[in-house]
């Protein structure tokens, strides 16, 4: 298969992720038009925009197909370790905190000082 | 020691010098929009009241936002596919269609907001308007960004092709790559605003 042919492939492969995209961002608005429980509806919703986004990262950004190195994979997976370490980072050291109100609205008349 | 200006692929990393520093950079904007997320879950959470992105938000603006900025996506991959197969003409439409649609966003999120200040919705109406504003805005600055950069490919691209073929390929992949980052961000925030 010449280079040319390749790239060819290569272009079907993209609109039918095109087509991917299009399908489950039409499931996304629906999924949500469900009115799920809270916690069902984050999940749901970040599991498509997950694969959504593995799609573009997969085939529009080329990874697929660098793979050979493993650079810019392993470069992803230490930022990804990295970012999920920070996030849980308020989670496992202010644990007691969650869920207590951190902001109030402002009160609608407020008091003199003095 | 000299940084080669060039697009040769290097044997230790199979990659080439654009293309892992626009990996590292997109590396650093994931820290960037990562954390503005990871601020929206703790003030949701710490909120005593949190509306619900449909009851606030134009979902159908938004959809129509999520289809042209994945359009954009193709028509930028598309774009390189035909430099590769060296269709230059075609690279032009392509890249053009690529500004053209995300003017397109840029436009509609104009309208978006302009609608809420009208409605008296600013920043400072609430800590929900506060970080979608924050979101969206930076997320809208990307946009520019990238429009401006995939502007002056475009511009420059006629001399460009003739003196330097395989060179102007490799920087509309990585502008590509950069491209394709900020239709994923989008990706995440249409449902987590929208939506949730």
């Amino acid at each position: 298969m010449t280079a040319h042919d390749e790239i060819r492939h290569h272009v079907r492969l993209y609109l039918m992720v095109f087509g991917a995209l299009l399908v489950l961002t039409v499931i996304t608005v629906a999924v949500a038009e469900l009115h799920l429980r809270i916690g069902a509806a984050v999940t749901v919703a970040l599991l498509i925009a997950a694969i959504k986004g593995s799609l573009v990262a997969l085939f529009f950004m080329h990874l697929k197909w660098d793979w050979k190195y493993r650079t810019v994979h392993s470069v992803l997976l230490l930022t990804a370790v990295f970012f999920l370490f920070l996030l849980a980072l308020p989670t496992l050291t202010e644990r007691a905190q969650i869920g207590e109100v951190i902001h109030h609205p402002r009160p609608a008349a407020a008091a003199p000082a003095h | 020691m000299q940084i080669p200006y060039t697009v040769e692929v290097r044997p230790d990393t199979g990659l080439n010098n654009p293309k892992i520093g626009i990996w590292l950079f997109l590396a650093s904007e994931v820290m960037l929009f990562g954390a503005l997320f990871s601020s929206y879950v703790l003030l949701r959470i710490g909120a005593p009241e949190w509306p619900h992105g449909s009851d606030v938000l134009s979902i159908p603006l938004g959809l129509v936002n999520t289809v042209i900025l994945i359009a954009s996506s193709v028509t930028m991959v598309m774009a390189w596919a035909s430099l590769k197969m060296r269709a230059f003409g075609r690279f032009r439409l392509y890249l053009g269609l690529t500004v053209l649609l995300a003017l397109v966003f840029l436009v509609n999120k104009g309208f978006e907001y302009a609608e809420h200040f009208h409605k008296g919705e600013v920043p400072a109406t609430s800590v929900y308007f506060a970080i979608y504003y924050t979101l969206t805005g930076l997320h809208g600055l990307h946009v520019l960004g990238g429009v401006i950069v995939n502007s002056y490919l475009l511009l420059t691209s006629p001399g460009w092709w003739r003196r330097a073929g395989e060179q102007l390929t490799n920087r509309v992949e990585v502008a590509g790559l950069y491209w394709h980052f900020v239709d994923l961000v989008w990706i995440f925030l249409f449902p987590v605003l929208y939506l949730l």
